[in-house]
């Protein structure tokens, strides 16, 4: 190899600078806090017959509601569709203000303690307006 | 003897589609989805205002209140500058009152002394050939089957080529934030979104009350100044007014074809 005075040690310089957040943890690194449980009541149920929480199953919602409700924005707007019809047959207005926010009472203990957890800044509310909080 | 080097490479390549493959290929989580439109029968239809003015000359304090509903029920703001006077440069408007000079500038001529004098009520014209949609780069504005000439706020980039090019002056610019001119703890009970600065707005043809089989805000409250409906239905209101009163158009040499109709 040539020049192996200067690259090995420069390899190694590199390794350890690259590896730095591993050995600076010790190899215990610090586990980021789960996100609190809020004090206040999440969800208040508005359905009459109390049988779903929301319109689909909460792990499917928690995985997926960024795209439904990028789907629904479009289609309301764009397409004059106000209705989903979810998994299990009901209908429900696609409405963020009216309609999700019904249930999901509070942004700050509903949608805020999430997205600040998962370091995300969606702009829904400099437009949308936002819940008066659960009372 | 090892892999030689070409071996290597096609051993890799056929790695890397198996796991991209597989990857494509793995069964995903799908919810059947479903949408419904609140007005499947949006392409039939041809939404269209006609205005007495009369009616509102009348009654001047309709409107006011015509002007009132709108931007109340949609969070217009009411911008004012430092000293709380009404800020016209910056003003945001989806429908207010102009001179007819200003409404009609081809129409004018020096012998309309009582006309010249008299208020005008202006909004969006919901063009059948609307320019704004034409220059909209990131299709905001876009025309619906039905004839209103809507904007998605979500999707404006606040390049204001829409404002240049309307004709009518129907649309207005956010320099500022419009959440600073509203009484945030006053926003009406159907929880319109307000929108935010750097964003182009417009007289949105009340596409939320129509939803509800409702008349336009600015109709209703003009109570019978303003009449809103179909143009394709021919026992319709807009068109059995149109078909015994004269109407002007705003500047129709322009070619827009616009769908508000003012009886004089």
């Amino acid at each position: 190899m040539y020049d192996a005075k200067v690259v090995i040690p420069a390899l190694l310089v590199f390794l350890a600078v690259a590896a730095f957040p591993f050995w600076f943890a010790g190899g215990n690194p610090a586990k980021m806090k789960d996100p609190e449980k809020p004090k206040a009541k999440l969800v208040q149920k508005v359905r009459a017959d109390k049988k779903v929480a929301c319109i689909e199953a909460t792990a499917w919602m928690r995985a997926n509601h960024m795209q439904l409700l990028n789907d629904w924005r479009n289609l309301v707007v764009r397409s004059s569709k106000r209705i989903y019809v979810a998994s299990d047959g009901a209908s429900y207005l696609m409405s963020l203000s009216n309609n999700c926010l019904r249930c999901h009472t509070s942004k700050k203990d509903f949608c805020d303690r999430c997205h600040n957890y998962a370091g995300v800044a969606p702009f829904c509310w400099n437009c949308h307006v936002e819940p008066k909080g659960a009372k | 003897m090892g892999v030689n080097r070409r071996d290597f490479l096609k051993l890799a390549g056929l790695s890397a589609a198996a796991g991209a493959g597989f990857e494509l290929l793995r069964p995903g989580q799908a919810v059947a989805q479903k949408y419904l439109s609140s007005q499947p029968d949006l392409a039939k239809k041809r939404w269209a205002m006609v205005i007495d003015m009369k009616k509102f000359w009348a009654k001047p304090d309709r409107l006011e209140a015509a002007v009132h509903a709108c931007h109340q029920a949609h969070n217009v703001p009411h911008v004012v500058d430092k000293n709380k006077k009404p800020d016209h440069k910056h003003e945001i408007k989806w429908i207010w009152t102009d001179t007819f000079p200003h409404v009609f500038p081809s129409q004018v001529h020096d012998q309309l002394v009582k006309f010249k004098k008299m208020p005008f009520i202006a909004m969006c014209n919901h063009c059948d050939n609307p320019p704004c949609v034409r220059v909209c780069p990131t299709r905001a504005t876009f025309r619906r089957e039905d004839g209103v000439v809507m904007m998605d706020f979500h999707r404006c980039i606040g390049c204001r080529f829409c404002m240049a090019g309307c004709p009518y002056g129907s649309r207005s610019f956010n320099w500022q934030d419009p959440r600073k001119f509203l009484n945030l703890k006053k926003l009406p009970p159907t929880n319109f979104p307000t929108r935010e600065k750097g964003v182009v707005e417009k007289c949105n043809g009340c596409a939320e009350r129509l939803a509800e089989g409702k008349p336009p805000y600015c109709a209703e409250a003009s109570k019978g100044a303003m009449t809103f409906g179909n143009m394709n239905d021919p026992g319709s209101g807009v068109r059995r007014l149109l078909a015994k009163r004269y109407s002007l158009r705003r500047k129709p040499g322009l070619g827009t074809m616009p769908h508000v109709f003012y009886l004089v």
